[in-house]
């Protein structure tokens, strides 16, 4: 049985389309990625699949209810952390993720062992305003309100957005152990880098998606050579490459240069025509796809 | 050669009560020099930044941002300085034109000079045919590289950049560091925080902050062998774990 279901989903604000024609399934217990920058339509799908808006046009079918005709009974029964902060800055930890359980007719006691192994990081400060966490603790405190309720699929949108490094991988071990308990998540995020981490994905872009499908078979999807250049001044080097007469594309990766040209060549080639060009100490190697590669192609591809 | 010294931090302290939200930091930052400030949530980064940029008095200590004391001369400071980050920068319901133009006014540009600004803004980034397009309905990409340009508008010596390509696409990302390569080619100091590392990598030298201090300084390759690193996203996960306390 899928959890989720869209077929051909649009939605507009006024004139501006802010998805068109999504089609995408979520299978139970999957940890599902949609992943694209701001503006993409990410907010919008978890908006829709939560109940609180109505697509224009299209059916959308999630944990076997429809979002628009059974919010009431669908609204019990799934876990939702908006991308702002939502908690009450001025109530306590323990207040806020009481609260919760209130609303939803449980109680901390009745669920604890759901959120125990985040909560307890949390309870040396459960006293302290809501407003005066961390950032990385108000995540936390905003997981344990969204779960305490049993849900049985969680919605993320956007929870590692403006987290440092450490506390995003902190982040996603914890998501990875609520899933791999059995409930289904589905989890929006600008970072490429956190869809190696998700069951599948949909890539997103300006209301379309680009591709869905599992880490690896998207990365399929660049069907190129691929090479990695690394070399001293990287910005004189980027520019030498861009003016390279194949050159479909070449776009700085931390340390190195990913170079892929729109003909056959192989990475001696490459490295011959850059030591030509009086390139000192440059290295080419062909390597593999990572998800932001293949992301920029499939934007340049549609674009 | 980048050995100018423009911005000079020394023992400098920002403390809220008995917080030590910045805690003896010392570094300089050379003229041309594209600088990453990094560091996790909480540990003093923006603190830091609000006094370099005056909008925060130090507790002690000392700094000079431009020649300028930041205890004395903040207002100097603003003069000298551009700033942009990912939350504010430019005004939503205005249009493109309209910005470039208030800015412009801000900086105490003359009627004439905005004029050749806005011309040259308009060209450089493409934006001709949407001058006056409201910032509310442009793509976030083209809003960002409006907002730098419009932070660059009194050509300061010093840009400091927060976070500015945050869920920004990876193809606008890149053309956006492109822009502050041509900047600090061209003499001009970028002071930057992100929280992509692989940008951490595009930096000529790179400070990480933990707990109110500089834990570590140097060129992303010498960070990167000091921590037997084969990327920044390592260096930073050693770090900030090795300096990491319990700081709700």
């Amino acid at each position: 049985m899928s959890a989720i279901s869209l077929q051909h989903i649009r939605k507009t604000y006024k004139e501006i389309i802010a998805v068109k024609d999504i089609n995408l399934e979520v299978g139970d217990g999957e940890l599902f990625g949609l992943i694209g920058p701001d503006g993409a339509g990410k907010t919008t799908i978890i908006r829709i699949l939560t109940s609180l808006m109505n697509p224009d046009s299209g059916k959308a079918i999630v944990i076997g209810l429809n979002p628009n005709k059974d919010y009431k009974e669908l609204r019990t029964k799934i876990g939702y952390m908006p991308g702002r902060f939502s908690l009450y800055q001025d109530l306590s930890v323990e207040e806020n993720l009481s609260l919760f359980a209130h609303l939803f007719e449980t109680t901390i006691e009745a669920n604890y062992e759901l959120v125990k192994d985040i909560y307890i990081q949390l309870e040396p400060f459960k006293d302290r305003k809501a407003g005066a966490l961390s950032g990385g603790m108000k995540q936390k405190l905003a997981l344990c309100c969204a779960m305490i309720h049993k849900p049985d699929i969680l919605f993320l949108d956007e929870p590692t957005t403006g987290v440092d490094p450490v506390s995003r991988k902190e982040f996603w071990e914890m998501l990875k152990k609520l899933n791999k308990e059995g409930l289904t998540i589905f989890v929006s995020t600008p970072y490429m880098d956190e869809a190696s981490l998700c069951d599948r994905v949909a890539l997103i872009q300006s209301g379309e998606i680009l591709a869905i499908d599992t880490p690896e078979g998207i990365n399929k999807l660049f069907e190129a050579p691929l090479f990695a250049v690394n070399g001293k001044n990287k910005y004189q080097l980027l520019k030498l490459l861009k003016d390279h007469p194949a050159c479909y594309s070449a776009y700085s990766f931390g340390s190195e240069i990913h170079f892929t040209s729109s003909e056959q060549l192989h990475a001696d080639q490459l490295e011959a025509w850059l030591v030509q060009k009086e390139t000192k100490d440059v290295r080419v190697k062909a390597i593999k796809p990572g998800i932001e590669d293949t992301f920029m192609r499939l934007m340049t591809k549609t674009a | 050669m980048k050995n100018e010294i423009i911005i000079e931090v020394k023992d400098l302290v920002k403390a809220f009560g008995s917080f030590h939200a910045v805690d003896h930091i010392t570094f300089d930052t050379y003229k041309g020099e594209i600088f990453g400030f990094l560091g996790a949530n909480g540990a003093g980064k923006t603190t830091a930044m609000k006094m370099l940029t005056g909008l925060l008095s130090p507790t002690s200590g000392a700094a000079t941002v431009a020649g300028f004391d930041v205890f004395k001369e903040s207002e100097e400071i603003k003069k000298h300085i551009g700033y942009m980050s990912q939350k504010f920068s430019l005004y939503a319901d205005l249009t493109v034109k309209e910005n470039i133009q208030l800015f412009g006014g801000i900086y105490g540009l003359s009627n004439q000079a905005i004029k050749h600004k806005t011309h040259l803004l308009l060209e450089r980034l493409g934006l001709e045919s949407s001058a006056n397009t409201l910032i509310n309905s442009l793509p976030l990409g083209w809003r960002q590289k409006l907002a730098f340009s419009v932070a660059m508008i009194h050509d300061p010596e010093i840009i400091f950049l927060d976070e500015p390509t945050g869920g920004v696409d990876p193809i606008t990302r890149r053309q956006f560091w492109d822009m502050i390569y041509e900047e600090a080619d061209q003499g001009t100091t970028v002071f930057v925080t992100t929280h992509y590392m692989d940008e951490a990598e595009y930096c000529d030298r790179i400070s990480m902050m933990v707990s109110g201090k500089i834990a570590a300084l140097g060129t992303p390759d010498e960070l990167k062998a000091g921590f037997n690193a084969d990327n920044m996203d390592e260096v930073f996960v050693g770090i900030a774990r090795e300096g990491s306390t319990l700081e709700p």
